[in-house]
């Protein structure tokens, strides 16, 4: 196996998933697989080629710092799951 | 013929010589919907009042003898991760079950201009990711030609929906063959037009590097006059391009006499359906005698690129997903601490093939892999890019199947990721280089199933494709042919 456990369980917490054990050797079979495939990669000797991000060439793009009209604060909050007095609104995350 | 079977450009004639109004068509359309959608499953939302409203107001104005735009009155259909205004735009994802956006995409902002007659939002997999539509988190679309089969994927509710006549015209989006596939798979014309072409703002970002919106129409001249509305630059998108936007209609001319067309060897190996294979060589035949030059050429770094592609594009998602934490908008599962809530919703919100991409993303990207996979991946885009740059030196276009086989059965490849992730072999090069491709329909299989041809053009190079697409489409009659479904034809 390319993936440990311990690897998935990290990579699970880095993506806030949860991986209950009994689904661990369902994803480690898969992932097992999927980059066995992808070792074809280490065939090839990229030492000297530059990666490419964005396929065309890319600029950053800067303007004018000027105001304009933006989404309302009510549009803005219309899809959150919880609000309050204008606010998105969490679970408690500093303890008392 | 019903109206439904027409294509938008005779529609729009039809409107203009007042032979039609924009309520019948449109009425036709609803009606072929109630007929058939049972069996295609192409809809997430129908918005059929908005609709007739939308035709109404287009038949009153053509009443006053005010001019009419192309799509004006033209029923069609979005695909569900293209931002639209009070419209829910789910993604087929339970995450955004509820989520209606506050704005509209730039492409819909252009289309709207139009004033088309909007039918809804149509099917896909969740978050684009997938092969066949079987991801959504709703229910799988059937393919129009034989239900029991895919539709392709990810704009399976798009093509499927053009191709029953359930829509005249729809929008797709493309990352690593979302338009072509389905498009090959439902006998529609689809294109992914260059990177950069038509603003991404407002499309929910998938692997945003490889994203592109583009038309599934049933015609190549729908698709020409569909890619003028949409593209052009847009400050919202920092990737957008600023290259001049022709007036793609003018290449719908009929003449390939001297084309250079490129057959890349790498595209006709390794497990392609001789169907296939049979079907489409015959088509560069017919372009031999239509006038072109065929060369042969090689695209060596061809099968290194599903491997690059599924590692950047689930980089990509990994990083682009991460704002779905139950905060802002979308769906949450409630937890006693924050990090909980993030955990829970995403764990029970997600589906199968979004969270395996997810891994997959943060896997490559973690610290003691990242070389071996994401830095590797991205120079082996380099090697890809460079591939076409050489090929391109010598010919015009480069033609090849758009997909390996014809449309598979439903349930036959979701058990096996891997699998389904090979079936992109000819779709994904493209979107690493950037470049735009088109399938089109080019004969059908012993069974029955479209198969579909791809022309694949230089970055910016559309009208080339356009040029060779139509004259090839003038030359046979794929595109007045419709899958018999519901009792037409």
């Amino acid at each position: 196996m390319k993936v440990t456990k311990e690897d998935l369980q990290n990579v699970a917490v880095l993506s806030r998933l949860a991986i209950a054990e009994d689904q661990e050797e369902k994803y480690l079979g898969q992932l097992d697989k999927i980059l066995t495939y992808m070792d074809n990669l280490s065939a090839l000797d990229t030492t000297d080629v530059k990666p490419t991000t964005y396929a065309l060439p890319m600029q950053n793009v800067f303007r004018e710092d000027v105001v304009k009209e933006s989404l309302g604060r009510e549009a803005a909050l219309a899809n959150a799951p919880l609000k309050e007095d204008g606010y998105f609104k969490v679970p408690k995350v500093l303890e008392d | 013929m019903r109206l439904y079977e027409k294509p938008a450009h005779v529609l729009h004639d039809m409107l203009v010589n007042k032979e039609v109004t924009a309520v019948a068509l449109t009425e036709d359309v609803l009606k072929r919907i109630d007929e058939v959608e049972g069996d295609v499953k192409a809809y997430l939302t129908i918005t059929r009042d908005e609709a007739l409203a939308q035709a109404k107001a287009v038949d009153e104005k053509i009443a006053k003898g005010e001019t009419i735009s192309f799509l004006e009155g033209i029923p069609g259909a979005i695909k569900d991760n293209i931002c639209t205004k009070g419209i829910k735009t789910t993604c087929a994802s339970k995450i955004l079950e509820n989520f209606v956006p506050p704005y509209d995409a730039t492409a819909m902002t252009k289309i709207k201009a139009q004033n088309p007659v909007i039918l809804g939002k149509v099917n896909m997999d969740e978050f684009a990711m997938g092969g066949s539509t079987e991801n959504s988190a709703y229910h799988p679309t059937c393919n129009p030609w034989n239900t029991d089969c895919v539709p392709g994927g990810s704009s399976g509710g798009s093509a499927a929906s053009v191709a029953a006549g359930t829509s005249i015209w729809a929008l797709g989006s493309d990352t690593g063959g979302s338009i072509r596939q389905p498009a090959s798979f439902c006998g529609v014309v689809g294109l992914k037009p260059t990177y950069g072409r038509v603003s991404r703002y407002g499309l929910v970002a998938y692997a945003s590097s490889l994203d592109q919106i583009g038309p599934v129409t049933r015609d190549v001249t729908d698709c020409a006059n569909i890619l003028n509305i949409i593209c052009g630059h847009d400050e919202m998108d920092s990737t957008s391009s600023e290259a001049e936007v022709p007036d793609f209609t003018k290449a719908l001319v009929e003449d390939v006499k001297g084309l250079k067309i490129g057959l890349p060897k790498e595209y006709f190996v390794d497990g392609m359906d001789p169907e296939v294979e049979k079907t489409v060589r015959a088509a560069i035949e017919k372009y031999k005698e239509l006038g072109a030059e065929i060369v042969d050429i090689s695209l060596p770094h061809t099968k290194y690129a599903i491997s690059a592609y599924y590692l950047i594009a689930p980089a990509e998602a990994a990083t682009n997903l991460q704002r779905y934490d139950g905060v802002s908008y979308g769906e949450r599962v409630e937890s006693d601490d924050l990090v909980g809530m993030m955990t829970k919703t995403r764990t029970e919100k997600f589906g199968e093939e979004v969270k395996r991409r997810i891994v997959i993303g943060n896997y490559a990207l973690s610290a003691g892999y990242y070389d071996a996979y994401y830095l590797k991946a991205m120079k082996v885009r380099t090697l890809v890019q460079q591939d076409y740059t050489e090929a391109f030196k010598k010919v015009d276009v480069i033609m090849a199947p758009t997909a390996p086989t014809p449309a598979f059965k439903i349930g036959e490849m979701i058990s096996d990721p891997l699998q389904m992730y090979l079936q992109d072999a000819c779709t994904v090069p493209l979107n690493l280089a950037g470049l735009p491709g088109m399938s089109i329909p080019c004969g059908y299989s012993a069974s029955g199933m479209p198969i579909g041809l791809q022309i694949i053009g230089k970055a910016l190079d559309e009208e080339t494709i356009i040029r060779a697409a139509y004259t090839y489409e003038q030359s046979q009659n794929y595109h007045n042919e419709m899958a018999k479904l519901g009792g037409n034809n």
